[in-house]
């Protein structure tokens, strides 16, 4: 059987992570490609709905990148970040989704390796968790038919 | 009005090989014609390039395209020249979007295979999101034609003088009561050995007396708001208790005051007291008092300054004042500090005397210095036989969290070596270093010139220094002889690397700046944008952004006041049109978003009963609609609609005729 390749969608800042893993690109760091992001200018921007519809629609886990604490490009949006991911978290796990499928992580615009290292890990984990499978019956209803 | 569809032009670049040799582009090419809307799809070697630009405009001229991607390199490298392609053929350059197939894919990964899967999706995803975006219009906001520029080294004392001459007002900031820097410290300057004071003294003087500078000294940045063209910033003036005005500089007020204190600029190598002047060219040229050693103004404590003082200049009523300044941009220069030397006990700093700081070092050969140039031991005063300098201390020191090379230390060690050799012919020298970087302009004949004079340079970075029989000895593993040597000497001097100033961690958190592995400040790009910040119309100069030396800093700092010239000069700022808007019919007037604004941009209308957005001080950070219940708020370019569609089609879903609908975009004139 062949090794299982998750579906990850991330979403990363503008100017931390999403810098972070520009520089890790042109630094030539390499990481796993099963990540697919998403820009957005704050993490603060992220809707908790979209963490939701992306589990609904296929993802098997989801990678929020923001500044660090205190860094915020935007004062304070990486705080309403952690808040939002804490309480999703535990809607994840009343859901019966592992909480550990959505990760939150800090990387500044200078962490390329940590952004590599982040990924590499966070892909690894969602590796050993296995397809997240909310979609399975309805594909079996379209093979079926 | 009828919605017709978009009709999407997709251009993936090869960018020489740099995408070609990991994603197929040929293939994703053809990929992107099967996706929906979309009229042509082509490849080229370089879509940034003139000839690629053209492919561009002429499709839109041509076919109609009411939309374009662009997939190559990253939004944050070539957005603005896209945009500026399109809108240049009459397109908003809203609908424009960048799908970033270098950075994050072809660079990344090897298995070309999944990279262009990869690349598939990423474009499915940026063509989905492309269909629905809305035109913008640019917005754009007067300039305040001043400058603030914070630290008064050589870096900001150039970068004022430049901007002051070109016209602008400038608020030079410095913390400490004097301008001058850390080159005000030094005596000669590598490889050219001209004298420190004596090139830098005009310029202080010339700054403090240019009509457009306005001197601020003993003061700090507390608070920035604002934005490109429009900052307001909070300095922090601390109370002088001097009359800056009055002061002659006479000193009688000096000579009084019984309190004995280290003092800074010497580092400690001399005293002075809790009124004092920091150094004889000190600019302004007027003393300042220290309120923590002073022992107060009452007849009984003390107050023998307040009457020596003939013109009655000194004033123990003068109070710590906040004052806000606006200006339309702000240049960096808050320079850097030389290594804590105490955090390697290895080498005695601290414990023996006679073990100093290149710095300190600097100070004894000073005219100005505590021993009036004379190289002498602190423990005897007596002139040493044998001197050592030991290289890279706390510089590329993974152990110490320096990783960095100091860049000017190699250097000014070899300058001191020689300022020895040049006061005392007799005396042995010799320097252990790792590697001698002797890279600029005259350096490598400089070191030449030094080794001819007898400074031995010998291969090995000490290990230890210990005390005995009265005499230093510093242990080294010499990796020319290949053993370890014992090395009796009677002044060992550490080259100590440089590291961010005081503060810089709180500074770049107030203008929200960010710093780069090393923790000086990070440009906007390592090659082509080494002044710029992320924060548009800040700017760096001088070691602030990294260890360098004084040609380079001049240089910097040039640069730095050229891009607050010209951004001054233009007059207007183009204000990003990207902000939050409310739907006044589905607000609730809950608050929520009220609350969660940084910028105090979400205002309630009493009369509507709805909250509206100040979309001069909204910045688009997106945090109030990713929390309103009623889903009343949008941020423009980033609206749920489109981020839907986005991650559909990342998830191998076509987007929806409900989503096209559901958003305004889809008609076109």
């Amino acid at each position: 059987m062949a090794k299982f390749s998750p579906t990850i969608v991330g979403f990363a800042c503008n100017w931390c992570c999403y810098a972070g893993a520009d520089l890790a690109g042109t630094s030539r760091m390499k990481y796993p490609p099963n990540l697919r992001i998403i820009r957005v200018m704050c993490s603060g921007r992220i809707e908790p709905q979209f963490i939701l519809r992306a589990f609904k629609e296929g993802a098997d886990g989801i990678f929020i990148g923001g500044c660090h604490p205190g860094d915020c490009h935007y004062v304070s949006g990486n705080y309403k970040t952690e808040k939002r991911v804490y309480l999703l978290k535990n809607l994840l796990a009343g859901l019966g989704i592992e909480p550990e499928r959505l990760e939150l992580n800090w990387v500044s615009a200078s962490e390329g390796q940590r952004f590599a290292d982040a990924v590499t890990q966070f892909t690894e984990r969602i590796r050993q968790l296995g397809p997240l499978g909310l979609n399975e019956p309805a594909d079996a209803l379209v093979a079926a038919s | 009005m009828a919605k017709s569809a978009p009709k999407i032009g997709v251009y993936v670049c090869h960018c020489g090989v740099n995408i070609a040799q990991t994603v197929d582009v040929k293939a994703v090419a053809e990929y992107a014609m099967t996706l929906p809307n979309v009229a042509v799809a082509r490849d080229y070697m370089y879509m940034c390039s003139d000839p690629g630009q053209d492919l561009i405009k002429k499709d839109i001229k041509e076919l109609g395209l009411t939309r374009v991607v662009v997939a190559a390199c990253s939004p944050r490298m070539h957005e603005p020249t896209f945009r500026g392609a399109v809108f240049g053929v009459g397109m908003n350059p809203y609908l424009f979007e960048m799908c970033n197939i270098r950075e994050q894919c072809s660079w990344v990964h090897t298995d070309k295979v999944e990279a262009t899967e990869k690349a598939k999706d990423l474009i499915r995803s940026a063509v989905a999101r492309v269909a629905l975006l809305e035109p913008l219009e640019d917005r754009y906001a007067d300039v305040t034609k001043a400058v603030m520029v914070v630290g008064a080294g050589i870096a900001g004392i150039q970068a004022a003088l430049d901007i002051a001459e070109a016209g602008h007002k400038v608020y030079l900031v410095e913390k400490e009561p004097s301008i001058g820097g850390h080159m005000a410290q030094l005596d000669k300057t590598f490889p050219t050995l001209d004298c420190s004071a004596c090139i830098l003294t005009p310029k202080m003087v010339d700054a403090s007396r240019h009509p457009n500078i306005e001197l601020l000294t003993l003061s700090t940045v507390k608070k920035v708001s604002g934005f490109v063209g429009n900052f307001t910033v909070t300095v922090h003036q601390k109370a002088r208790y001097v009359d800056i005005s009055q002061c002659t500089a006479c000193g009688d007020c000096a000579k009084v005051c019984p309190q004995r204190m280290p003092n800074e600029f010497d580092l400690g190598l001399s005293t002075r007291g809790a009124i004092y002047q920091p150094f004889p060219q000190a600019v302004p040229a007027a003393f300042c008092r220290n309120e923590e050693q002073c022992l107060g103004s009452l007849p009984l404590a003390c107050g023998k300054c307040l009457r020596a003082c003939e013109k009655h200049c000194v004033d123990f009523d003068q109070k710590d004042v906040d004052r806000e300044v606006e200006v339309g941009a702000i240049v960096l220069a808050t320079g850097m500090d030389v290594f804590d030397a105490t955090t390697l006990p290895e080498f005695g700093y601290g414990k023996y005397p006679d073990v100093l700081t290149s710095l300190e070092f600097e100070r004894l050969c000073s005219a100005a210095g505590p021993t009036g140039g004379h190289v002498v031991r602190i423990t005897d005063g007596e002139e040493p036989k044998d001197v050592v300098f030991i290289h890279c201390v706390g510089s590329r020191d993974k152990a110490v969290g320096n990783e960095y090379c100091s860049r000017v230390c190699c250097m000014f060690i070899i300058k001191q070596a020689h300022l020895v050799k040049d006061k005392l012919p007799d005396c042995k020298v010799t320097s252990y270093y790792m590697d001698i970087r002797a890279y600029g302009k005259g350096f490598e004949e400089f070191y030449d010139r030094v080794r001819d004079e007898g400074v031995m340079f010998k291969r090995g970075k000490p290990s230890e220094i210990f005390k005995r029989k009265g005499k230093l000895v510093v242990r080294v593993d010499d990796t020319l002889l290949g053993k370890v040597v014992e090395h009796e000497t009677d002044m060992v001097v550490l080259g100590v690397g440089l590291v961010p100033t005081e503060g810089h961690r709180e500074l770049a958190q107030t203008l929200k700046l960010s710093l780069s592995s090393d923790r000086f400040f990070l440009e906007a790009h390592p090659k082509l944008r080494p002044v710029d910040t992320n924060i548009e119309g800040v700017y760096l100069a001088g070691c602030a952004q990294g260890p360098k030396d004084i040609p380079d800093t001049v240089a910097q700092a040039k640069g730095a006041a050229s891009s607050a010239i010209a951004l001054l000069n233009k007059g207007k700022v183009k204000v990003d049109p990207i902000v939050a808007e409310i739907n006044e019919e589905a607000c609730s007037s809950c608050h929520i978003c009220e609350a969660l604004c940084p910028y105090q941009a979400l205002v309630y209308d009493e009369q509507k009963h709805v909250m509206t957005v100040n979309q001069i001080l909204c910045k688009g950070c997106g945090v109030c609609p990713s929390a309103c219940p009623s889903a009343a708020i949008t941020l423009r370019h980033y609206t749920s609609v489109q981020i839907d569609a986005q991650l559909d089609a990342l998830l191998r879903k076509a987007v929806s005729s409900e989503q096209l609908a559901a958003s305004s975009s889809g008609t076109e004139a």
